[in-house]
């Protein structure tokens, strides 16, 4: 006799493989009416209002002066130049931004960790004012107290003789440029190759024969002796470009703008507070088992740091330091408050000017989208060399 | 004196770093605070503020009232007052353990619509105040407090959408998350204040705060997201099995065993996201809606108030901070609450 029960059919809403597919379908859909109805809402409103889309519009003159840029910029050039030159500006702000704020949160996370108290509180004190208060309104008080606190570049502060500090910015002495410096760059390069080679050998042969090589001293004849040789050889040419005041700025050397200047400024304090609350949280997750072990294995001091404590601890830094690093590039994008011209701002001048709006926030998600692909893309590469290898 | 030999001076190195820092302290502070406490002037009037030397907090009281409620009517700047009120004592009896039950839910459902009503009017005899007005403190509030209860839910189905096994429902929830966390707040912002009106039909417009607000939603929600799925990720398989086991169904399976431990163990991350997210409320500013930061910049381009900034910036930070700070400590105290494991150890 057939059991009956087993012929019955499930219906189609309790079957699980069934439901999932429905379900998928009707979500595709739902999405895609509504990115239809949206769509066609659009073209139908830029018809009406006869805006033309596309990006043709890169290729007209810009006609606005854009206040600092790294290569030569006049109102004459094109949409597409304008942009560029916001690119590189954000690309100037994001590595001196990722660069400083590192270092400065490296030292507040260790502070936070000193056994001295007054130091680790006052660490702590800075991780949560900084980390509790919006970057927006930190850039503005930046902004402002360049502007309102600092003296005219007449009577401006003078606290290195090489640092002037006036609401005109920052301005910095720089060393000339000299022909031989090429050179001297070279000699820089090729020392670090070098160095490099040597300590793959070194490392090849002391896993192979045990024998230790100290690569610490030549590193530094390689690295630093090399460019410094080459630089005495070639003549030792060595010129400072001074600031000088003329009329109501300074002319020569470096000159930060005031925008440039309340821009990085906030943007490292802020993230050094992220940085160092993450610097800190990696230094404590090593174990103490970790250093002791370490020690009775007849590890020096310094050997502990660099081969068991640090491969340890950035294990766990480095992944939230890459988001920190790119929440710095994004964060960057406020600069169109302050009014430095930076990608986002000079995209919203193009926007104002022409009123292609969609293509303008497209090219402004783009931008940012490209930068943390390429960032994830290097992560989950070293995520993969990093990942703990269990045996 | 044993405490600070051994806090302070215990190797030659700490003790060089406490002069170092007592040092800066000294230089920094003292004047600090009689810029700010001793020759500061609460009540003058701005042209005794600039020929003093001290902090001029009386640019805040004098303004008080244009800070905290931006353009909203002056003779019906009780209402905001009152909704802010109510807000707060829901916040505080939500803080407290004793008090969270259904009954206060209650309060919540029927708290937000009289919220509403008193800020927008129109009915009850009350005058309608267009949202164009609307700003200072309860805009703010109003951004952050509805950004992050709409974005919350919205971020577990999205973190429950990118972990499930459906290719499809993955791959939008994929896209999502990781489009919106590629971008920064100010182009999801412009998105909604200049582009958003071209994607509706002829003829119909949305208040310029709800388009802002919603861009903080689903900004916000894919952050969540992330976290949530990482707490997701960090679920032990054996408690899948066993909910499949005793015959639950997917949802059953998610409200009752997984979501309640999951989202327990990312509750510190997830508070730093909706802190974040209330920093960011104050972004709108750069749209031009009138939020507290936004009032008090345009105090500041006052020529009767000029050159205060510093003293506006700080009262301003100090909100924040107390904002954010308060959220903080809930966060730890919550953690602290739902600390089942702790329960077991004791006995």
């Amino acid at each position: 006799m057939e059991p009956e029960v087993l012929e019955k059919k499930t219906p189609f809403w309790l079957d699980q493989k069934k439901r999932s597919v429905i379900c998928q379908i009707a979500a595709c859909l739902f999405v895609g009416i509504i990115g239809w109805y949206l769509v066609s809402n659009a073209t139908e409103n830029l018809e009406r209002q006869s805006i033309a889309t596309g990006f043709g519009f890169l290729q007209k003159e810009a006609s606005f002066e854009i206040g600092e840029s790294v290569i030569s910029y006049s109102a004459a050039d094109t949409y597409r130049k304008a942009l560029i030159i916001g690119a590189i500006n954000t690309l100037k702000v994001a590595v001196i931004g990722v660069f400083f704020s590192i270092i400065l949160g490296a030292f507040i996370g260790i502070a936070r960790l000193s056994s001295n108290w007054l130091v680790s509180k006052l660490a702590f004190t800075y991780i949560e004012v900084m980390q509790n208060i919006p970057i927006l309104l930190q850039l503005f008080f930046f902004y402002t107290l360049f502007y309102d606190l600092f003296p005219s570049p007449a009577n401006a502060l003078h606290p290195l003789s090489w640092l002037f500090i006036s609401n005109r910015g920052l301005a910095v002495a720089a060393p000339l440029f000299h022909p031989s410096y090429k050179l001297v760059f070279t000699a820089f390069a090729a020392g670090v190759v070098i160095f490099y080679i040597i300590k793959k050998i070194a490392d090849k042969r002391e896993r192979r024969t045990g024998k230790i090589f100290r690569v610490f001293y030549l590193s530094i004849a390689l690295i630093i002796g090399l460019p410094i040789v080459t630089w005495v050889l070639t003549g030792a040419y060595f010129k400072v470009d001074m600031p000088v005041l003329s009329g109501f700025n300074f002319k020569g050397g470096i000159v930060f703008s005031p925008e440039f200047a309340a821009l990085v400024s906030g943007l490292i304090l802020y993230t050094a507070a992220f940085i160092a609350e993450i610097v800190r949280a990696g230094i404590q997750s090593v174990g103490n088992g970790q250093k002791e072990a370490a020690a009775s294995l007849g590890l020096k001091k310094s050997q502990t740091m660099g081969l068991v404590i640090l491969p340890q601890a950035l294990r766990v830094i480095i992944p939230p330091l890459t988001s920190q690093m790119l929440n710095l590039v994004k964060n960057s994008s406020l600069a169109i408050a302050i009014g430095f011209p930076d990608f986002v701002s000079v995209a919203n001048t193009t926007i104002n000017q022409t009123g292609q709006s969609i293509e303008g926030v497209a090219l402004i998600m783009a931008f940012y989208l490209t930068f943390s692909l390429i960032t994830s893309y290097f992560m989950n590469l070293y995520n993969k060399k990093m990942a703990l290898k269990e045996r | 004196m044993g405490w600070i030999k051994k806090n302070l001076f215990s190797t030659p190195f700490n003790s060089i770093l406490t002069v170092i820092t007592l040092f800066i302290l000294l230089k920094t502070a003292p004047p600090f605070i009689k810029w700010a406490f001793i020759e500061s002037s609460w009540f003058a009037e701005s042209e005794v503020c600039k020929s003093g030397s001290g902090a001029c907090w009386s640019v805040i009281t004098y303004n008080l009232r244009f800070i905290i409620f931006g353009f909203y009517p002056y003779e019906e700047h009780w209402r905001p007052f009152t909704s802010m009120i109510i807000l707060f004592i829901l916040l505080y009896f939500t803080k407290n353990k004793k008090y969270r039950s259904k009954r206060l839910l209650g309060f919540w459902i029927a708290g937000l619509p009289i919220m509403g009503i008193l800020m927008k009017g129109g009915i009850f005899g009350l005058t309608p105040v267009n949202s164009a007005n609307w700003g200072g403190l309860p805009l703010t509030l109003l951004l952050a407090v509805f950004g992050l209860a709409a974005a919350y839910p919205l971020g577990v189905i999205l973190a429950l959408g990118r972990i499930s096994k459906m290719p499809a429902i993955k791959a939008l929830c994929i896209v999502y998350i990781e489009l919106i966390r590629g971008v920064p707040l100010i182009s999801l912002l412009f998105m909604s204040s200049i582009i958003f009106p071209l994607f509706l039909p002829e003829g119909v417009t949305i208040s310029k705060i709800i388009r802002a607000q919603v861009a903080i939603i689903l900004f916000t929600a894919a952050y969540v997201a992330e976290v949530v799925r990482g707490g997701l990720q960090g679920m032990d398989k054996g408690q899948y099995e066993a909910a499949a086991s005793l015959g639950l169904n997917y949802y059953m399976s998610m409200r009752l065993i997984i979501l309640p431990q999951a989202l327990k163990i990312v509750i510190p991350p997830t508070v730093s996201i909706l802190i974040s997210a209330f920093k960011d409320t104050s972004l709108v500013v750069i749209i031009a809606l009138y939020d507290i930061l936004k009032t008090s910049q345009t105090v500041l381009s006052n020529p009767k108030w000029m050159g205060f900034s510093s003293e506006v910036y700080i009262f301003i930070a100090v909100l924040y901070f107390t904002g954010c700070f308060s959220m903080s400590n809930f966060s730890r105290k919550l953690e602290k609450e739902l600390d089942t494991e702790k329960r077991f150890n004791e006995k």
